[in-house]
């Protein structure tokens, strides 16, 4: 069944999954492709404004002075007198007036490092200079010397001892199901650093106000992360501290919460200083010293009957933070609740830890946990499929959540269950069955001397949508709908635009309730002195939660202007305003009907909502060279009601081709807790010719607790096109890679039998002193 | 040194050390921030601007060698209220999302439709192989340069 509903319908039945057809015309809704992207005329033509584009006069550069060792104790910073430190400025961490902390969830990393104090990574920032010309500054860098005493340094997170964070969750008898499972499948997955790696490097620029006061203009998804990180450590008050989002150039969660780190380092020299700093940083600075996705290790035992019944699943979660907390709980408790995969199981038991090294700190990135803990769970079912005899697609079918099965925190799935469908959508347009028959006949009849070996692979995940349990409740996210003394419209909220869509689709959510043309509404710019805290952009909340309460405030805006007027909105808003003025209608937060979980024993309703993804990839094998050419993948994700398809395809093939690099070439190598590849010349991201072809397909299974029935799609992808890829790579040669990512080196060792290269992830120490 | 060249068809003069990049000369001194920059190593092709009609990474060339050349970079195709044909073809296939790669993509597009070869998925994959984008997976970008392709190919037909 192919059909749309236009976006906005007000009565929901949560009907059956509807394949979206893009660019067939849908009666309701004016373009089925969507209006055109709000802000793209500006980014096509060089108008936009990113951070490095912004012009602040008199503004001096800044430079971060970092630590070159894993673990030491700061003995001191020397100035050298040979250098004219009058035309520079110098702030340590004694210049930092308020807590020396960036704000997040532990209070373990410092700002900068103070003396005495103890350095847990490479390029940990130890104090800050800034110069009126960057030849100066370059200089300056040169006369710093920091003196250290070297500590022991932890890399491995299963040697460390200090744990940020662990949980369980599980449900069942876990005896009893390996007790009477007929054959138990066991396999240890590893996954390495993965790097955002948005083309626009971070950047931020801190301007003083003549009062006290600061205005940070910058690169970033959270404007209010980084509001509260500097009223906490400049001691500046609600309005004293200003956040303004630049045009950013992507994020993918690289851009959560590094940026306080920068608007720190560029406000506490703005305020020394006492002129603009702009903290723009290079490529080689931002892959050295920003945040990954955390590697992890993930031990799986699984017990099932012949028949394929699945009994009993035991899981074991091992991230690595690095050196600081950051967001690491939040990241291992995502991997953890998705670990098992969208499958029901009667006894599950799954535990996770999440330990420190002297690395540095691991953060989000697109996922959040859920694509390491998905791609063990992925690689568990195809080795399963395998043993017990049954097709990858088959095995599947019989596993997959359906509505009203539980989930492993006790999370009853009433609703928007889409496993299948996405299942079945992907399988039929990669044409899976036929193609996997003549895989196998391939196979079979190959001879040794053969050169290229092609495969296909499917894997399907699960990513629920929003912050994970009471999460949304604990934000209780204000977002606005205006209507100006002017007669204009206005939507506010502190949601970002980083490429994802937000100020295409609000005005198009917002339009819809309230009868008028898109381009009739305007969205305020996310400057933290004009609107409220709707959240931060992350966890694929943006469309669903918020959009949910600007569709509600749409909702109130217009019944209180049609009581006034007993007029349609659309014809009366314009004289509403002019007679009364203005009218702005808040929406907070209120959770979900029937959605509920317990933080102390962790069970309940995980997420409001699931979203469901099946990728189906193909792939050549170079056998003499392990090599791996992935030519087409296919991957359908529901994410509830599409708000609009050219968006939502673009998540799908973009999300997609982050997971292909992830299963491929992206790897970080250490040395000493330093990541190697530190520059675009080494770390490798797939170009268009690595590229794939890639088709999405939109399913759509509408969520009733957001009005507008939408779910989120941005991370969905990002789940399962690693398995799928590394599923393909066994189809073709019959060998498993368990390490991510599947590189040649990997591939050529298992099909060679040379030793496996090192697990990734993971540093080698540092090399010995006096050899050659 | 000064230097002379011409950028967008409007001559310019920069009294400016030689070896200044010509990324620089461009975003700080001519005040063109449209190009931008990635990786300041020729990786990313954030950079990409036209040199006599070839796509060069302003960020590995000097000022000094552009002496008498004419530059051409995103400021020099349409405005928002009238895009080119080819940006107008990325706004409608969905081409740019976050942006920053799109200045970069347009430029090594624009050289590719100017030569007049063939057009084809490979062949416009080849012409942007050196342009880094991280949101779109390509598909949509590949997409809008096909589209502008055959739209320029009709005109040709309508016209000639």
């Amino acid at each position: 069944m192919t059909r749309v509903l236009p976006p906005g319908t007000k009565e929901l039945s949560a009907p059956d999954a509807l394949i979206v057809a893009p660019g067939i015309a849908t009666p309701g809704r004016a373009s089925p492709r969507g209006p055109l992207r709000r802000e793209g005329p500006a980014k096509l033509t060089g108008v936009a404004k990113y951070a490095d584009d912004l012009v602040f006069p008199g503004a001096w550069y800044g430079a971060t002075i970092r630590s070159t060792e894993p673990h030491a104790t700061l003995l001191g910073i020397e100035l050298d007198d040979a250098f004219d430190w009058s035309q520079v400025v110098v702030v340590t961490a004694a210049d930092i007036p308020g807590d020396n902390v960036v704000s997040l969830i532990r209070d373990d990393q410092p700002i900068l490092v103070p003396i005495g104090g103890e350095i847990r990574h490479q390029a940990e920032a130890l104090c800050l200079i800034a110069a009126a010309d960057r030849g100066t500054l370059r200089s300056a860098k040169r006369h710093v010397e920091v003196r250290t005493q070297r500590l022991p340094a932890v890399f491995d997170p299963l040697e460390s001892t200090e744990e940020f964070s662990h949980l369980e969750v599980g449900q069942g008898d876990l005896e009893a199901g390996f007790a009477e499972a007929e054959l138990v499948v066991e396999g240890t997955y590893r996954v390495g650093h993965q790097e955002q790696l948005y083309i626009e490097n971070q950047a931020m620029i801190a301007v003083p106000h003549a009062e006290d006061g600061m205005t940070v203009y910058g690169s970033c998804q959270c404007p209010y992360y980084i509001h509260r990180a500097l009223k906490r450590s400049l001691q500046l008050t609600d309005a004293q501290a200003v956040v303004v989002q630049a045009e950013t150039g992507g994020g993918f969660g690289g851009k959560e919460e590094y940026p306080s780190m920068i608007a720190l380092h560029a406000a506490l020299l703005a305020r020394k200083l006492g002129k603009p700093v702009r903290m723009i940083y290079d490529r080689h600075e931002d892959l050295s010293a920003t945040t990954k996705r955390h590697p992890a290790v993930i031990h799986h035992r699984t017990g099932v009957m012949r028949d394929g019944r699945l009994v009993a699943q035991e899981i074991d979660v091992v991230m690595d933070g690095g050196a600081y907390c950051t967001l690491t709980p939040v990241v291992l408790s995502r991997g953890v609740l998705h670990a098992g995969g969208p499958y029901r199981c009667p006894n599950v038991r799954i535990k996770g830890r999440a330990m420190a090294t002297n690395t540095p700190p691991n953060g989000a990135f697109r996922g959040f946990g859920a694509p390491q803990t998905e791609f063990a769970a992925e690689m568990q079912v195809n080795r399963i499929a395998e043993a017990l005899g049954i097709s990858a697609l088959e095995l599947r079918r019989r596993w997959a959540y359906r509505e009203g099965d539980t989930t492993p925190t006790g999370q009853v799935l009433r609703e928007s269950v889409a496993a299948l469908d996405v299942l079945e959508a992907a399988a039929d347009a990669s044409d899976f069955a036929r193609h996997s028959e003549q895989t196998r006949r391939a196979r079979e009849a190959r001879q040794s001397s053969a050169r290229v070996a092609s495969g296909i692979g499917l894997a399907m995940g699960w990513h629920g949508a929003g912050f994970t349990g009471s999460g949304e409740v604990h934000i209780a996210g204000v977002a606005s709908v205006e209507l100006t003394d002017e007669g204009g419209i206005r939507v506010l909220s502190a949601q970002t635009e980083m490429g994802q869509g937000t100020k295409t689709i609000f005005p198009q959510l917002v339009a819809a309730e309230l009868g008028i043309e898109e381009d009739a509404v305007e969205v305020a710019p996310q400057d933290t002195s004009i609107v409220p805290d709707s959240g931060p952009t992350v966890a694929s909340r943006t469309a669903m939660v918020v959009g949910g309460l600007i569709v509600k405030a749409a909702r109130r805006l217009r019944s209180q202007v049609e009581a006034a007027t007993d007029r349609p909105f659309a014809d009366s808003y314009r004289e509403f305003a002019l007679e009364h003025g203005g009218l702005r209608v808040d929406e907070r937060f209120e959770p979900y009907p029937n959605v509920q979980f317990d933080d102390a024993t962790y069970t309940g309703d995980a997420y409001p909502a699931f979203g469901w993804a099946c990728a189906v990839a193909r792939v050549e094998v170079d056998l003499d060279t392990g090599e791996v050419t992935v030519r087409d993948v296919v991957s359908a994700d529901d994410a509830g009601r599409i708000i609009h398809p050219v968006l939502a395809e673009g998540q799908v093939e973009g999300g997609t081709l982050q997971a292909i690099g992830y299963a491929t070439i992206e790897e970080i190598k250490l040395v000493d807790g330093r990541y190697l590849n530190d520059r675009l010349a080494t770390y490798l991201i797939p170009s268009a010719l690595d590229a794939p072809h890639l088709e999405a397909i939109l399913v759509e299974k509408p969520f009733s607790g957001a009005p507008h029935g939408a779910k989120g799609i941005g991370e969905l992808p990002m789940d399962v096109g690693a398995p799928a890829v590394v599923a393909a790579i066994h189809d073709a040669t019959g060998i498993w890679i368990h390490d991510l990512p599947a590189t040649a080196e990997r591939i050529l060792a298992a099909l060679t039998g040379a030793p496996t290269p090192a697990a990734p992830g993971v540093s080698a120490p540092a090399p010995k002193r006096g050899a050659a | 040194m000064s230097y002379r060249f011409f950028v967008n068809d409007d001559p310019v003069e920069l009294e400016v050390p030689g070896m200044r990049r010509l990324l620089d000369a461009l975003r700080e001194d001519l005040a063109l921030t449209g190009t931008k920059e990635g990786c300041g190593e020729g990786e990313c092709g954030a950079c990409s601007v036209l040199v006599d009609g070839a796509v060069v990474d302003a960020c590995l060339v000097p000022v000094c060698q552009v002496e008498g050349s004419r530059i051409r970079t995103v400021e020099g195709l349409g405005s928002e209220a009238e895009l080119s044909d080819l940006q107008a073809a990325f706004l409608e296939t969905g081409g740019t999302q976050c942006g920053i790669c799109t200045p970069g993509m347009l430029m090594a597009a624009e050289a590719f439709l100017s030569s007049g070869g063939a057009v084809g998925d490979d062949a416009i994959r080849e012409a942007i192989a050196g342009n880094l984008c991280r949101c779109t997976g390509y598909t949509k970008i590949v997409d809008a340069i096909a589209l502008s392709a055959k739209r320029r190919r009709l005109a040709e037909l309508g016209t000639g």
